[in-house]
């Protein structure tokens, strides 16, 4: 088996800035890390690793600093990891992230032929979760989404039984090889890596490749360029009017609030036990 | 591509077991608007097996038209089967806009739909709008972790896609006598052109947050300041029977399980009365509890900005009002003798 | 048995990066563990960085170091509860290269010098907790990690572990602390727009000031305050030793709020967004405190070795010098091919001679005196605040006549010979 995982450096959203004058984030004022479900992504290949063998790949698209989520993707357990970064990404909504990640793909598969591609349900900085079934579509591979157990993984037949996640429930479903699943956070627990792992993760350095490094590809399809949708404006949301304050200590309030509620019979009420 | 071409407001009805979905039915009274704006009719599009008798009530809900592909190969949502089915439809009838509900299926499925149209999508969009002169679509969503919102435009591309967030959108009231046109549309896909098989379909109510139904929910956030406090949230929900959920950093903190987080990355809510407490009220997480009816706030902050949407609001120590809340409930159920109920 | 390197270094704080940095250069094979998500996440510091044994490792680091603003001027307050004595310096020479001293946010810092170890071929290890160090035969061969297959080996393992150095104490060459040997200090990071900084402390935009606030900031215990000028916010913060915090039954956050709610103070902060609350830890015991720094396998640098000047507060100067020394004497050590504690103590040696030791033993009573005295800090700071507001207020009594006054309520208030005394006493501690 061979896994791909792609893997997004994200900002750790709590810290973060939007630089006013150009809409964009100002991703120098928050320190970045793995995106979490991505983690998620590259533990379920190590799980997976586990069972049947093979390598595990990791792929990111972002800045020269994105390396750090490859090596932190070989902390848990990744083999390798390939960074594809270029001026002529930037910008990249997710169709045209879909379409420069699936270019070195293609090239990773001609190395190594992908077993399967597994992406993190979103990512917490644009949460859009799209980017995942579009490399599948372009991969021309079955999207899985919101996976939250891979059940059996059966080499021989090429076949996988996974749980995916509904509204209500989940679903039980069997998928060909090559796929891509998108996972959910509570498909695995992150495991504490070993010290091991951690040198060489410390030691390791990825493969990076440009856009010369990569075959076919259509300039126009990436980066700002590439992408349909731009940011039109921001804006802080109209605040509501907001409700009424209460007044008065923290027994006046509290009595306040009580007595609205006894009033709000439509909502709320006292029903005798029987 | 002449943009020209493309005319009419879309909207996935999505189904399970013979049932709408509440969201695309929330779609059809947003669409219903956009469509009035830009003077075009709206349309939902309906797939599965044996769903021809939900086009009626799509209709009642305010389309205009229903596309219909009514195969068995349908039968259960798959990528694959149904955006075949969606090209299909959009490349021969070219609409300008379409709406998806932000759930795993319409998620999923707009996903795959826009990479093979080429076309943009925004994600979990929670206010729409079209500009009548321009024709565009203004999906504005959350964005960049701060109280802000960003609209997203798909200037060059048709159609202009969106998911939207379930619950923030108001669907109309049925009219059963309003009439619409159903059109029946074919294509032919063999089951064993479908990678993937749906084996089995669990409907697992006990592991679904049971937030989403709940009549009352008592929420946490980080003001509580660690776990043991936060146990007065269950003191009170427990004294009123009511279901206890969450901000992202109280999830995050672990003090909640992932199921428990109310908000944009978790879920929306709209109960009758919600108790939010020690909670700053950033845009993310108001998106999912600012259609609960009655709203009451505790936050020792005064220009917190969960004020803004609350019902009433109480400045003070959540430490000191809690617990005086939970005797208030505990000796009037003593009083009376009974239990709390809400209808 | 896993990988055996030639160093590993616990702890990327400033002595702990400086000896990794050290000796990656020369080409020691080196491990620099910490268990921080970053080098600096929960790093504290008031944050003055000097730029002399910065300059040491990194000649014209300032060129790319993140730093936050070069110090041109240094206030010192005696501050009273409504009152303040001032005295300071500010020099332009300062304000251009190769500068006197630099504000620093040492998140960023600590990162960025890492980084650089990094670079000079150091392997960098985050997230890990070296829980113990591994024993044989009396001799230092590796530490023991939180992580799953743990263990690590080494010739020489260096302790950069901080003030509260488990690990020292582990080997025995430290005991646990006096409650007077520590200073327990909190300090907050306030958000403030750049103009507003410039403004209130009459700066340009690379410029920064530091003030060291004395007297009613501690509540007249021994200890300091201090508010320093960073890019655009302030770091404030105030540290006494765990002692006077216990004999007072004062709490840090209630000294931090009062410091902060200080009218003195408060015009300076006002407006502004706290961004981050911090409490750490400071050796305060100096001279007399430094414990064993060498052993078979072993030495222990920086903060571990308590090596900080309490008085001129000055820290991770020394943490970086220390370690640089360590790198040296480990070098040298590597090539005698042996790294037993007679070895190692060439490094003992080197600190004994540096201005390190040298600064620690001419203030080797300084904190004790302080300490045992408590009228320099309770009496003469108010006395000074009175002296003066008589001094400067213009109410017709000739100066002459206002000189002989304040004389007099001071000795008055504490008698003409203690107060030779205690002059005497202060002079003898800082001498
Ligand atoms: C992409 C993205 C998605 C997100 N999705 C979600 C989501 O789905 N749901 C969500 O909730 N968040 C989400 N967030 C996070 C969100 O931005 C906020 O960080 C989060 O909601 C804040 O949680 P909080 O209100 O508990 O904590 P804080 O913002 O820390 O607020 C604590 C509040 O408690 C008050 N307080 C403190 N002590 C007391 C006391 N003793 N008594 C009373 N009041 C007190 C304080 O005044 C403050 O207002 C998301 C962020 C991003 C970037
Ligand atoms: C509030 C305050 C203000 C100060 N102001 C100044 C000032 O203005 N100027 C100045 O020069 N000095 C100042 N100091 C002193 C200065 O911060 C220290 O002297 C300096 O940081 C010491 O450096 P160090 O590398 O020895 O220790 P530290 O900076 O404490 O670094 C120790 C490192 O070891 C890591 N670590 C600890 N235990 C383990 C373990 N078991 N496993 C792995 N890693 C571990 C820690 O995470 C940390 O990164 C101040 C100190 C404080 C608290
Ligand atoms: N720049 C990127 N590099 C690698 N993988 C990415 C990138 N952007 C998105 N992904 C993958 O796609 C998933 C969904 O991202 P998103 O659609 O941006 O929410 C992430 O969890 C990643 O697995």
């Amino acid at each position: 088996m061979h896994i791909v995982v792609c893997v997004k450096q994200v900002p750790d959203t709590k810290i973060i800035k939007i630089n006013p004058k150009t809409n964009t984030l100002d991703r120098r004022s928050a320190p970045a890390i793995l995106n979490p479900y991505d983690a998620h992504a590259v533990q379920e290949a190590v799980k997976i690793k586990e069972l049947t063998g093979g390598s595990i790949s990791v792929l990111s698209m972002g800045p020269p600093q994105a390396t750090a989520v490859i090596k932190k993707s070989i902390e848990i357990g990744a083999d390798r990891g390939y960074l594809i970064t270029d001026r002529a990404f930037a910008g990249a909504d997710t169709l045209a992230t879909s379409y420069a990640l699936s270019k070195a793909l293609e090239r990773i598969n001609k190395d190594h032929p992908v077993d399967m591609i597994i992406c993190g349900k979103h990512a917490i900085d644009g949460d859009t979760g799209q980017v995942g079934p579009g490399i599948a579509r372009r991969m021309d591979i079955p999207p899985v989404t919101n996976v939250i157990e891979v059940t059996e993984v059966n080499q021989k037949e090429k076949t996988v039984l996974l749980k995916r996640k509904l509204t209500n429930g989940y679903e039980l479903i069997q998928s060909e090889l090559p796929c891509l699943l998108t996972v959910e956070k509570e498909i695995n627990e992150i495991e504490y890596s070993p010290m091991p792992n951690m040198i060489e993760a410390a030691r390791y350095e990825p493969i990076i490749w440009a856009v010369s490094d990569l075959e076919n590809v259509d300039r126009a399809q990436l980066g700002l360029k590439g992408s349909p949708t731009i940011v039109g404006k921001m804006f802080t949301p109209p605040r509501p009017e907001g409700g009424k304050k209460l007044e008065g200590s923290a027994d006046e309030q509290v009595s306040q609030i009580m007595e609205v509620l006894m009033e709000k019979k439509d909502l709320f009420t006292l029903q005798p036990s029987k | 591509m002449n943009l020209d071409d493309y005319r009419g407001v879309w909207v996935f009805i999505e189904q399970n077991d013979e049932k709408i979905e509440g969201v695309s039915l929330e779609l059809l009274g947003a669409g219903r608007k956009l469509a009035d704006k830009l003077q075009v009719p709206l349309a939902g599009f309906l797939l599965g097996h044996e769903v021809k008798p939900l086009a009626k009530e799509v209709i009642a809900y305010g389309a205009d038209m229903v596309y219909l592909i009514d195969l068995p190969v349908l039968k259960h949502y798959r990528t694959e089967s149904f955006m075949k089915g969606v090209m299909h439809l959009a490349k021969q009838y070219k609409p300008e806009i379409i709406l998806y509900g932000a759930t795993p299926n319409g998620k999923d499925l707009a996903s795959a739909v826009a990479t093979d149209l080429s076309t943009g999508l925004t994600a979990d969009t929670t206010m729409l709008d079209v500009d009548i002169d321009s024709r565009l679509l203004e999906a504005s969503r959350p964005a960049f972790g701060g109280n802000i919102m960003a609209t997203i435009l798909c200037k060059k591309h048709r159609p202009q896609m969106a998911t939207v967030r379930p619950k923030v959108m108001k669907a109309l009231e049925p009219d059963a006598s309003r009439l619409g046109k159903i059109i029946e549309e074919k294509i032919s896909v063999e089951e064993e052109d479908i990678r993937t098989k749906v084996l089995q379909i669990v409907n697992d109510v006990t592991k679904k947050a049971n937030l989403a139904d709940a009549h009352v929910i008592v929420c946490g956030g980080k003001g509580m300041g660690d776990l043991q406090n936060f146990q007065l949230i269950y003191e009170l929900a427990d004294t009123i029977g009511a279901s206890v959920g969450g901000t992202r950093d109280v999830v995050e903190a672990g003090w909640l399980r992932h199921e428990q987080q109310v908000g944009q990355t978790g879920e929306t809510v709209t109960p009758k009365i919600y108790f939010a407490i020690g909670i700053s009220g950033a845009i993310q997480h108001v998106v999912g509890m600012k259609n609960s009816e009655f709203i009451i706030a505790i936050n020792k902050d005064p220009n917190a900005p969960i004020f803004d949407v609350s019902t009433y609001g109480i400045v003070g120590d959540a430490m000191e009002i809690v617990p005086k809340l939970i005797a208030q409930f505990k000796k009037l159920k003593a009083e009376k003798g009974g239990e709390m109920i809400y209808v | 048995m896993s990988e055996k390197f030639d160093v590993i270094v616990v702890g990327a704080g400033p002595a702990g990066t400086s000896c990794a940095y050290t000796c990656a250069k020369s080409g020691l094979n080196v491990l620099l563990i910490e268990r921080g998500e970053y080098p600096g996440a929960k790093n504290v510091m008031g944050g003055v960085l000097y730029r002399k044994q910065m300059e040491e490792l990194i000649p014209e680091f300032w060129k790319e170091a993140p730093l936050e603003r070069p110090v041109i001027e240094q206030r010192f307050w005696m501050m009273d509860k409504e009152s303040v004595v001032s005295f300071g310096y500010k020099g332009l020479e300062w304000a251009v290269e190769p500068y006197n001293n630099f504000t620093v946010l040492r998140a960023q810092f600590d990162q960025w010098f890492a980084g650089k170890a990094v670079e000079a071929g150091a392997l960098l290890i985050n997230e890990t907790v070296v829980t113990e160090c591994i024993v044989e035969n009396g001799k230092v061969i590796g530490v023991r990690t939180d992580r799953p297959n743990g263990e690590v080996y080494a010739d020489v393992v260096v302790l950069a572990d901080g003030v509260n150095s488990l690990l020292s104490k582990q080997l025995g060459f430290h005991k646990e602390f006096r409650p007077d040997e520590v200073a327990l200090t909190v300090m907050e990071v306030i958000n403030l727009p750049k103009e507003k900084i410039n403004d209130r402390f009459n700066l340009e935009d690379n410029q920064g000031c530091t003030i060291e606030i004395f007297g009613d900031s501690t509540k007249g215990n021994l200890g300091t305050a201090f508010l320093y000028t960073n890019k655009e916010s302030l770091n404030i913060g105030v540290g006494t030793t765990l002692s006077s915090m216990i004999n007072a039954k004062m709490k840090p956050y209630e000294l931090l709020d009062y410091l902060k709610n200080h009218p003195m103070v408060k015009p300076l902060i006002s407006g502004g967004e706290s961004a981050e609350y911090l409490a750490h830890l400071i050796p305060e015991g100096g001279y007399r405190s430094v414990p064993k720094v060498a052993g078979n396998g072993v030495i222990v640098i920086g903060d571990a070795a308590q090596l900080v000047n309490a008085i001129h507060r000055e820290g991770s100067n020394m943490a970086m010098h220390s370690g640089l020394l360590a790198a040296e004497s480990i070098i040298e050590a590597k090539h005698r091919g042996d790294y037993s504690e007679a070895s190692l103590n060439l490094y003992r040696e080197k600190l004994y001679d540096s201005f390190i030791i040298k600064d620690l033993e001419k203030y080797k009573d300084a904190a004790h005196t302080f300490e045992k005295y408590p009228q320099y800090f309770k009496e003469y700071v108010p006395m000074m605040n009175k002296a003066m507001s008589k001094f400067f207020t213009v109410d017709g009594t000739p100066k002459r006549d206002k000189q002989k006054q304040i004389m007099k309520s001071v000795t008055s208030e504490r008698g003409t010979l203690r107060v030779i005394q205690d002059i005497y006493r202060a002079w003898k501690a800082v001498k």
